[in-house]
């Protein structure tokens, strides 16, 4: 006999999480996400913030993201567990108790709007409580089993980093602010119906009254091709504002031109052709749609910091 | 003969200490820079004890003499 038999876990004693099961609560991938455009809303703002205060701003708005995670995680970790996609999530598989993600998720919550209103402005730290409620309680708790316009609304969530960044710096909501929370929650819709349409069996499977389950595949396709032509002046709207310029509005067209051939392609698809090649179409559809934004945010803060040389800006 | 903890839970447990530390740290040092930019601008004395001091307020330039009449308002 060794030592190390000591040290066995016995059965029954719940699961001892590591540092990293802690980071995956916070869901990681959405916070990448959050930061730049956070980053980007903070830097196209007129006023510049000291770099400590921009730091803060970015750092406290991720974590309120992080922790609006936790609290869906938490409340989803019934269908996260039946869900294919999302079955090796902490909660589900084991690694953290439930209880113990609502704990990180609400004190986290309380630490990044406290931390957010006193590094920046008041305005901004509210936006944000408003933004974790929006995404843990109207979002997680209402619309996502509720209805299948959960994805449109709820994509005010993921709307609002931009323009948190911008009220960190300015104290108040711009017109720019509002055209990049609208450029976001009009991406959201067709970004996720094209992941629905290849993952519907997962949302099927959990109840999730995704609009692939409830109307069909046909009727997500048209809607996918709806909001993405309702999608296409906003960005370029806000590439004549005092955050766009020749290159923003050159992108905005570009990706546009690009976005719209695939949606149409996917309005034109039958469902046996997509089945056949394993939704090739709609994965790239998918994968494109985030670097559309990435690559238009992109633009913005390129066109703002170029200004300055006399390329960017108007 | 010294007992080795080598255990997979004991490196768990290990790195979820060692990175809350770090986490705690970096929030104390991230808020000492926040005081040290807050202070050295001046931010919250501006309106100390709700009475913002004489060298906050706007300064108003150019008063004429003549309204300076000594009587007070």
């Amino acid at each position: 006999m060794t030592d190390i038999s000591t040290f066995e876990q016995p059965k029954g004693l719940p699961h001892e999480a590591g540092f990293g099961d802690y980071v995956q609560l916070l869901k990681p991938r959405v916070m990448s996400l959050v930061v730049f455009t956070a980053f980007v809303g903070l830097m196209v703002a007129p006023v510049s913030l000291h770099p400590v205060e921009a730091f803060a701003a970015i750092l406290f708005i991720a974590l309120g993201a992080g922790a609006s995670g936790a609290l869906n995680m938490w409340w989803d970790a019934d269908i996260d567990a039946i869900m294919k996609r999302t079955q090796s999530r902490p909660i589900p598989s084991g690694r953290i108790p439930a209880g113990e993600a609502a704990a990180i998720g609400l004190t986290l919550s309380c630490i990044a709007v406290v931390m957010l209103a006193l590094a920046t402005n008041i305005l901004a730290g509210a936006l944000l409580a408003f933004t974790i409620f929006f995404y843990a309680v109207i979002y997680s708790m209402w619309l996502k089993r509720w209805t299948p316009q959960n994805i449109v609304i709820g994509g005010a969530a993921g709307a609002f980093p931009p323009m948190v960044g911008w009220v960190a710096a300015t104290g108040h909501i711009g017109i720019e602010a509002v055209l990049m929370f609208a450029f976001i929650f009009m991406w959201t819709p067709p970004h996720f119906w094209a992941l629905a349409l290849f993952m519907k069996s997962d949302y099927s499977a959990a109840g999730v009254p995704m609009l692939t389950v409830t109307h069909g595949r046909k009727v997500t396709r048209a809607h996918i091709l709806g909001y993405t032509l309702a999608l296409v002046p906003v960005p370029v709207a806000a590439a004549f504002t005092s955050i766009g310029g020749p290159l923003s509005l050159a992108v905005a067209i570009g990706l546009n031109i690009w976005f719209v051939i695939g949606a149409f392609r996917i309005w034109f698809r039958p469902e046996a052709a997509a089945e056949a090649d394993g939704y090739k179409v709609e994965k790239r559809f998918f994968a494109f749609s985030i670097l559309y934004l990435f690559l238009q945010f992109g633009a913005f803060l390129a066109d703002v910091l170029l200004r300055p040389y006399g390329i960017g800006g108007w | 003969m010294a007992i080795h903890v080598t255990h997979e839970l004991h490196k768990r447990r290990f790195s979820r200490n060692l990175g809350l530390g770090l986490v705690l740290a970096a929030f104390v040092v991230l808020v000492f820079a926040l005081s040290v930019v807050k202070v050295t601008r001046g931010d919250p004395m501006k309106g100390y004890d709700h009475t913002p001091s004489a060298g906050h307020l706007p300064r108003v330039d150019a008063e004429p003499a003549a309204v300076d009449s000594g009587v007070q308002p």
